[in-house]
């Protein structure tokens, strides 16, 4: 792989190779943390977190760690990380921590971690993988909160509990169970996937053009 | 919670608290794999057996080991290892002594480590407080809901064949609409049996 240029590390990881919408990876926390903005937003912050300093270390150990067990190193490395965000909500912010309840924890399964130290930490430098790990953590919590911005101003009337709606709002309980989650995701797939093969389609338009 | 007729935590796990449909875990392989309900069913099972049993060790591991140490703390390491290193084991046995099971299941055995239901049953038993009892069966109803929710994808998906999709929903999109009607027909269960 050739030296990846900085401009292309934010763009694949926000837009272009979005981890939720695009490779539909971590999904299992994107789903059940979005009733709310705020504890979407929590998530978000830990995710960036864990992302961008597991793939600093996997990038500083790439050359001492063998090749058969550096899964086993990964997962390592990411478990000590969340245990520190684990730590620090429960000290800071307990009432966020009992909301987020065991999903904090599963950020060690999530595939976006391992599969970005995977797949770029393990060939490329520190400082551009700390980044890649940054980008690709705001990839996903963008995601989440525009799922969780529908979810809780539909279910709940409010934004970050503040409310929005009005006294007379009735709330869609639909939207803060399971189902809703579901529904509101696959929309928010659908979305992305349609403005980027118009995207596609108007570059391939002007190439054809340029011949 | 620590009083929990086991027969209801059983049917709660598979019905009301199905890992899928209402908590969300396990999507990844749900979402990747489910495609034929034959390799579907193989994975289920692979995924309740590692389940049931890890479960039980991580179980044993968080009451003898980690709590008389005050290391509470380290269970996500902990649990992982000891997930990783089980399916590590059941790798081997099976290759070993059963070369055909091992051929039918293929790739999905060393991806359960990262299966997202394993971890999650295992931090699930430690928040929700489970005995030993408690937590084999949940491990086990857990297992089998999983498995009932991605055959039933699988099945689905299968008719979705000759259905015209909208081009943008193709793929994860329309998975997802499935899995959520789904999960609205298994909202139908939840006055049933009721676990926080």
């Amino acid at each position: 792989m050739a030296k990846p240029k900085l401009r292309d590390v934010l763009f694949m990881g926000i837009w272009k190779e979005n981890p939720v919408v695009i490779q539909v990876l971590g999904i299992c926390s994107a789903l059940a943390v979005t009733n709310r903005m705020s504890n979407a937003f929590v998530m978000g912050l830990g995710l960036i977190f864990v992302t961008a300093f597991s793939e600093l270390t996997v990038s500083l150990l790439r050359k001492y760690t063998p090749k058969h067990i550096r899964m086993m190193v990964q997962v390592l490395i990411i478990s000590a990380f969340v245990i520190i965000v684990d730590i620090y909500l429960k000290a800071y912010l307990p009432t966020m921590s009992d909301a987020l309840g065991p999903y904090v924890g599963l950020i060690i399964t999530n595939c976006i971690i391992m599969g970005r130290c995977e797949v770029f930490a393990q060939k490329n430098r520190p400082l551009i993988s700390f980044i890649d790990g940054i980008f690709n953590g705001i990839g996903y919590t963008l995601v989440l909160l525009v799922v969780a911005f529908a979810r809780e101003l539909l279910g709940f009337g409010t934004l970050f509990g503040i409310n929005i709606m009005g006294a007379g709002w009735m709330n869609w309980v639909i939207m803060i169970m399971p189902p809703g989650a579901f529904f509101m995701l696959a929309l928010v797939v659908w979305g992305v996937n349609t403005i980027r093969d118009r995207q596609e389609n108007s570059e391939n338009v002007k190439e054809a053009k340029a011949q | 919670m620590t009083d929990l007729n086991p027969f209801v935590l059983f049917t709660a796990s598979i019905f009301t608290s199905n890992m899928i449909l209402a908590n969300f875990l396990g999507m990844c392989s749900f979402i990747a794999v489910s495609k034929d309900i034959k390799t579907s069913l193989g994975l289920g099972q692979a995924v309740t057996f590692v389940l049931t049993f890890t479960t039980a060790i991580n179980y044993l591991l968080y009451k003898y080991v980690l709590i008389p140490m005050n290391l509470e703390y380290l269970r996500y390491i902990v649990f992982i290892v000891s997930i990783a290193a089980f399916v590590q084991l059941v790798e081997m046995i099976v290759e070993r002594h059963l070369p055909t099971l091992y051929h039918a299941l293929g790739i999905f055995l060393p991806l359960i480590t990262v299966n997202c239901a394993i971890l999650g049953v295992s931090l699930f038993m430690v928040i929700r407080k489970y005995s030993f009892i408690q937590s084999l069966v949940f491990g086990f109803g857990s297992g089998v809901g999983w498995t009932m929710a991605i055959v039933a994808l699988a099945g689905l998906k299968k008719r979705l064949n000759d259905s015209r999709v909208p081009k943008g929903l193709q793929g994860a999109g329309i998975t997802l609409i499935i899995t959520g009607l789904m999960a609205l027909g298994f909202m139908g269960f939840s006055g049933m049996v009721q676990i926080s």
